[in-house]
C-alpha cells in the first residue's frame, strides 16, 4: 500500500539540506561563491523563498507583495536595535510577529479575491506600503535615507544590563557573538535549516494538504465542509511571517533598512526564484533563491578585463568581438542573462529546476538498470 | 420521518421563475428521484439545498435545522454531501488524499491547523479512505493522480469522498449522466449498495432506466412545479408525467 517511507526520505533530505548549508563555504569556493557576504544573502532569501512558496505553491495564490513583509521585518529589527537591545533575538522575534500581524491584516482583505485581482491588491498594497514609507511615514522609516542605528539611541534592555557603550556605533550580536563574517553566516543558515524543517512539516501534514486542495478544486473543498478563506488566511499570514524574518535577518546583516526594499521588483524577485527552482516543490526555492542571487553578484561583478583575460586564447580580434557580446550579459547587464536562463527555464523546464533535477535522475536510474526496459509515455508523465 | 422538508420555496432568476411553489419531504433511509423534463428546476432546487442558491421566499429544514443562509462548507458539516453533474474532485491529488480530506473535514472540522502532524501518521484515516476506495473499485490506483481517471472513475471517487463522510443525506446530481451503459449499470449497483447501508438519498436523474432501479419514490419536477409524487409504478403511468415528457403540458 504504502510504496515508499516518506519519513525516511525526508530525515535523508534533511540531513543533505544540513550537510549543505554547513559545508556550502567549501562547495562554494570553486565558482566563487565562498565568502560569508553572499552565502548569507542565499540564506536569507531562501528563507523568503521557501515563506512565499507556501502560499503560492501550495495554495496558488500568487501574491506580488511579500515584499512590504520583508520590508517591515527591517524597519522593526532596526527599531528594536535602536530602542531595545543589540541582540538579534528580540529582533527576529518582534520582527517575525510584527510582519504576521500585518499579514493578518492584509490578508484578511486582500484574500475576499483569488486569481488575478488577488496578485494585483497584494501588487497595490505593496507598493502604497512603498509609498507611505517614502511619505507620510518617515517619522518612522526616516525616507529615503533609511532608517539607521544611531549613537544617542535609547537601547534599554542594553543599558538595564549594563552593556557598555562605545566610541563608534554598536554592532548587531547574539550574546556577544559577532554577527558579521562566518559566525553571521551560520547564523543564518541555521535559521534556514529551521524554517526548512517547518515548511518540511507544513508540506506533509493534514494542514499542508488542505492547502494543495485549495489550489486543486476550492469548490469540492465547501462543499466537502471545509472552509477555504481560514485556510488561505493562515497559509498567507504563515508566509508572511516567513519574509518578516528573512527582513529581520537582513536587518542583522547591516542594521539599516531603506523603502527600496518593498518595490515591486523585490516582490517579483521572490516569484522569480521560485518557478526558477521549482514551485512547490521543498527544494526549488532555496535553489532558485541561491541561483538568482549567484547571477546577482558573481556576474554583475565581472567587467572588461576579466572578459578580456578569459578570452585571450582567441586571436585578438575574435577576442575583441566575444567581448563584446558577451559583455552585455555581464556587469550591469546580468539582468540579460537572468532573463534568459528564466526564458530557457519557464519553457524547456516548467516545473522550474527541480523538474530538470527530477528528469537527469531518471535518466540516471534507468541507465543503471541491466534491463532497459522503455517505459510508457504515461508512466513517464506519472513520474514527473 | 422526513430528514428534508422543503415548504413553499420559489426562486425567480429575473423573468424566469424556476421553483414556484415547490414542497417536497424526503423520508429518513429511502432513495427519492428528482425528474423532470430539461429546465425543470432540477438542479436549481438541489442547489438550494446546498447553500450554492438562497431561495427567495419558503423553508429548507435539514433534520430540525433550517439550511437558508448557510454556507456551503456548514451545510456539509450538519450532514449533507453532494455530488456533482460533473465530478468536482480534487486534480491534482492522488486518490487517496482525495478521499483523506473530507475524511479529515468531518474529524477536524471546518478549519484546523494541523501543521506539526503528519499525514503519514494518520493511519486510522488513510486506512478508512482506502475502504471506500475498496467500495468503489478504486484501490489499486490509490497513489495515482486523479485527472488521470477516466470520467466514470471520477464520479465513483467523487462518492466515496461522500462516503467517507458517512453522510446523513447524500445528493446526487444525475450520477451517470454521459456514461456508458456498462458503466450505468456499475454505477446503479454501487449505488443500490449505498442504499443499502440506509443512506438517504436524493437523486436527479434523466435516465429512467437508473430511476426506476433505484427510487423508491419519485418526485416529478416540471417548469418549477411538483406536478406528480408517488412510487414507482404509479408514476409510469402518470398522465401529466407522460404529458411533461412528450413536451406538451402547456401548449
Amino acid at each position: 500500500m504504502i510504496k515508499f517511507n516518506v519519513k525516511n526520505k525526508d530525515h535523508m533530505l534533511l540531513l543533505g539540506f544540513i550537510g549543505v548549508v554547513a559545508l556550502a563555504p567549501i562547495i562554494m569556493a570553486p565558482i566563487g561563491g565562498g565568502y560569508p557576504d553572499l552565502l548569507q544573502k542565499f540564506a536569507i532569501f531562501g528563507i523568503f523563498a521557501i515563506g512565499f512558496n507556501i502560499l503560492f505553491g501550495l495554495t496558488g495564490y500568487l501574491s506580488f507583495g511579500h515584499a512590504a513583509f520583508l520590508g517591515i521585518g527591517s524597519y522593526t529589527a532596526v527599531w528594536t536595535f535602536k530602542l531595545l537591545t543589540m541582540n538579534v533575538i528580540p529582533a527576529l522575534i518582534l520582527s517575525t510577529l510584527l510582519a504576521g500581524v500585518f499579514a493578518l491584516l492584509i490578508g484578511f482583505i486582500v484574500l475576499r479575491r483569488s486569481g488575478i485581482y488577488f496578485s494585483i491588491l497584494t501588487l497595490a498594497f505593496a507598493q502604497m506600503s512603498y509609498n507611505l514609507a517614502y511619505s507620510v511615514l518617515t517619522p518612522i522609516t526616516n525616507g529615503e535615507t533609511g532608517l539607521q542605528l544611531r549613537h544617542h539611541d535609547a537601547r534599554v534592555l542594553d543599558g538595564l544590563f549594563g552593556v557598555t557603550r562605545g566610541e563608534g556605533l554598536p554592532s548587531t550580536s547574539l550574546f556577544g557573538m559577532s554577527m558579521s563574517g562566518w559566525s553571521g553566516y551560520y547564523f543564518c543558515g541555521v535559521m534556514l535549516i529551521i524554517m526548512f524543517y517547518i515548511s518540511l512539516r507544513i508540506f506533509r501534514s493534514p494542514f499542508g494538504m488542505m492547502l494543495r486542495a485549495v489550489k486543486s478544486n476550492q469548490n469540492r473543498m465547501s462543499y466537502t465542509g471545509l472552509n477555504t478563506r481560514p485556510y488561505t488566511l493562515a497559509a498567507f499570514v504563515i508566509s508572511g511571517m516567513y519574509a518578516g524574518l528573512a527582513g529581520g535577518l537582513m536587518a542583522i546583516t547591516d542594521p539599516l533598512a531603506g523603502a527600496e526594499r518593498m518595490q515591486w521588483t523585490a516582490s517579483g524577485e521572490v516569484v522569480l526564484m521560485t518557478i526558477l527552482g521549482g514551485t512547490g516543490t521543498l527544494l526549488g526555492p532555496v535553489i532558485g533563491a541561491g541561483v538568482i542571487k549567484y547571477f546577482e553578484n558573481i556576474f554583475s561583478s565581472f567587467n572588461e578585463g576579466i572578459l578580456m583575460e578569459a578570452f585571450s586564447f582567441l586571436p585578438e580580434f575574435l577576442q575583441h568581438a566575444m567581448v563584446t557580446v558577451a559583455g552585455l550579459f555581464v556587469g550591469e547587464g546580468w539582468h540579460l542573462t537572468l532573463g534568459a536562463l528564466f526564458m530557457v527555464i519557464v519553457i524547456f523546464l516548467p516545473g522550474g529546476l527541480m523538474e530538470g533535477i527530477a528528469r537527469i535522475g531518471n535518466v540516471f536510474r534507468r541507465w543503471r538498470k541491466p534491463k532497459p526496459v522503455a517505459p510508457t509515455e504515461a508512466e513517464a508523465a506519472a513520474s514527473e | 420521518m422526513s430528514i428534508l422538508s422543503v415548504k413553499n420555496i420559489n426562486k425567480q432568476f429575473g423573468g424566469l421563475k424556476a421553483l414556484n411553489e415547490v414542497n417536497l419531504e424526503i423520508e429518513a433511509g429511502t432513495v427519492h428521484a428528482i425528474i423532470g423534463p430539461n429546465g425543470a428546476g432540477k438542479s436549481t432546487l438541489l442547489n438550494c439545498f446546498v447553500g450554492r442558491l438562497n431561495p427567495d421566499t419558503g423553508s429548507v429544514n435539514f433534520d430540525g435545522v433550517s439550511l437558508l443562509g448557510m454556507q456551503p462548507h456548514e451545510i456539509n458539516q450538519v450532514g449533507v454531501s453532494r455530488v456533482f453533474q460533473t465530478p468536482e474532485i480534487f486534480g491534482d491529488l492522488t486518490l487517496v488524499e482525495n478521499v483523506m480530506i473530507p475524511a479529515f473535514a468531518r474529524r477536524d472540522g471546518a478549519f484546523r491547523i494541523n501543521g506539526w502532524g503528519q499525514v503519514e501518521d494518520e493511519k486510522n484515516v488513510r486506512e478508512n479512505a482506502m475502504h471506500l476506495l475498496e467500495d468503489v473499485g478504486l484501490a489499486e490506483s490509490a497513489d495515482t493522480v486523479a485527472n488521470q481517471l477516466s470520467r466514470g472513475d471520477k464520479r465513483r471517487l467523487e462518492l466515496a469522498m461522500c462516503l467517507v463522510q458517512k453522510p446523513k443525506l447524500l445528493l446526487l446530481d444525475e450520477p451517470t449522466a454521459g456514461m456508458a451503459r456498462a458503466d450505468t449499470n456499475n454505477t446503479i449497483d454501487l449505488l443500490k449498495k449505498i442504499a443499502e447501508r440506509g443512506i438517504t438519498m436524493v437523486i436527479i436523474e434523466h435516465d429512467m432506466h437508473v430511476v426506476f432501479s433505484l427510487a423508491e419514490k419519485i418526485s416529478v419536477l416540471a417548469q418549477g412545479t411538483v406536478i406528480a409524487e408517488g412510487l414507482p409504478n404509479e408514476i409510469k403511468g402518470h398522465p401529466k408525467v407522460q404529458e411533461a415528457y412528450l413536451g406538451g403540458a402547456h401548449l
